[in-house]
């Protein structure tokens, strides 16, 4: 009932529309939001939107399902910011609603769809674009193009710890917090996962 | 059964070593390791290179227009949501409602013949069934259009 008023008192009411509230840190703005404050979440939605989507897209493989993905997960995450626990790290916590939602995509599209390799072409930027060394360029982009065959080959589980720890750059610590692991178990599943990356990058160069 | 022991401790150090996680003890440990198997340098180097070309991946960025709008779609999504709540809520009671004296109101007039009446349920069932057919059935398409992400 207490959100059904908010929302009503929220369309109405003039000025309280998706302005965006600032906080000094997250913990302020999580507490707003579990009042129902969707200003504040605003806040959280844009400081961690490009760390969302860039990891959906990691996951999934397409821009639509990516944008798409992330934006649900922030609707799901503030529908149950409730239960979130003080002092705990949001992004950890909202990355555990992102995975569901991408795992369970994936699944459904398993039968019929391609969708890593969407990415190679046209999402898939290289680094060293910028260097403009054609020779450097084109050398480095068939390297990330047997990379990504090669991740795209992994279990996702695999391919998931991998773009956590190498292009979202979590640390340890939090990539414990988001498979509810110790540190020690982070290490030797990245292990595997290297090691089955590594192989697979080996099968593809020879 | 030294060796593996050591080889199990060296590849799990051998993450944290390469992500830079490790503390000054494990450091230790690891250099120990290194220095008495040098096959273990190798490896280091291997998976050295491994991260740079991992770490090296960047996806394109987006229309920049689409973080202008991101957070206005999700408060639109999260507003609409309520409302459509709300909406479905008051048709389905005012659907049933109306259904439940439709009904009621056909049984009991009396000034109806019963061969209209039948025909009137005859007619509202094979609605009912052809409604609850094609909505299954373009369900069904839905659920398995390899196509269905296709703009056309």
């Amino acid at each position: 009932m207490e959100l059904i008023l908010d929302t009503i008192e929220t369309v109405i009411k003039p000025g309280l529309g998706p302005e965006i509230l600032h906080f000094k840190d997250d913990q302020e703005a999580i507490l707003q939001s579990q009042r129902g404050n969707r200003q504040a979440f605003g806040f959280l939605v844009k400081k961690y939107m490009q760390r969302a989507y860039y990891t959906a897209l990691g996951l999934v493989g397409s821009h639509d399902s990516a944008v798409d993905l992330s934006q649900e997960a922030f609707i799901r995450a503030f529908r149950s910011i409730k239960k979130f626990q003080a002092g705990k790290n949001f992004f950890t916590w909202y990355y555990r609603i992102l995975r569901n939602l991408c795992f369970n995509h994936l699944r459904d599209r398993a039968r019929h769809a391609r969708p890593f390799s969407e990415i190679r072409e046209e999402e898939l930027e290289s680094i060293t674009d910028s260097d403009g060394a054609t020779g450097a360029v084109i050398e480095r982009n068939e390297t990330q193009r047997l990379v990504w065959e090669a991740l795209e080959s992994l279990k996702e589980q695999e391919r998931e710890i991998i773009i956590l720890k190498d292009m979202q750059d979590l640390s340890y610590k939090e990539i414990a917090e988001v498979f509810d692991c110790p540190v020690g178990t982070v290490m030797s599943r990245l292990f595997t996962a290297r090691q089955a990356l590594k192989a697979k990058l080996e099968r593809l160069y020879s | 059964m030294m060796i593996n022991d050591d080889q199990e401790r060296f590849h799990i150090l051998l993450m944290g070593a390469v992500d830079d996680e490790l503390d000054a003890d494990e450091r230790k440990e690891f250099a120990r390791l290194l220095a008495q198997y040098p096959g273990f340098v190798k490896e280091f180097e291997d998976y050295k290179r491994l991260k740079e070309a991992t770490k090296a991946m960047r996806f394109k960025n987006p229309p920049a227009e689409l973080w202008d709008s991101y957070w206005l779609n999700i408060y639109n999504r999260l507003e609409r949501g309520f409302g459509w709540i709300l909406l479905s809520l008051g048709s389905i009671i005012l659907l049933t409602f109306a259904g439940v004296e439709f009904f009621r109101a056909l049984v009991f007039d009396s000034s109806l013949p019963v061969v209209v009446k039948i025909g009137i349920f005859c007619l509202i069932g094979g609605l009912a069934v052809l409604l609850v057919s094609v909505v299954r059935e373009r369900w069904f398409v839905y659920k398995s259009d390899p196509y269905k992400e296709i703009k056309r």
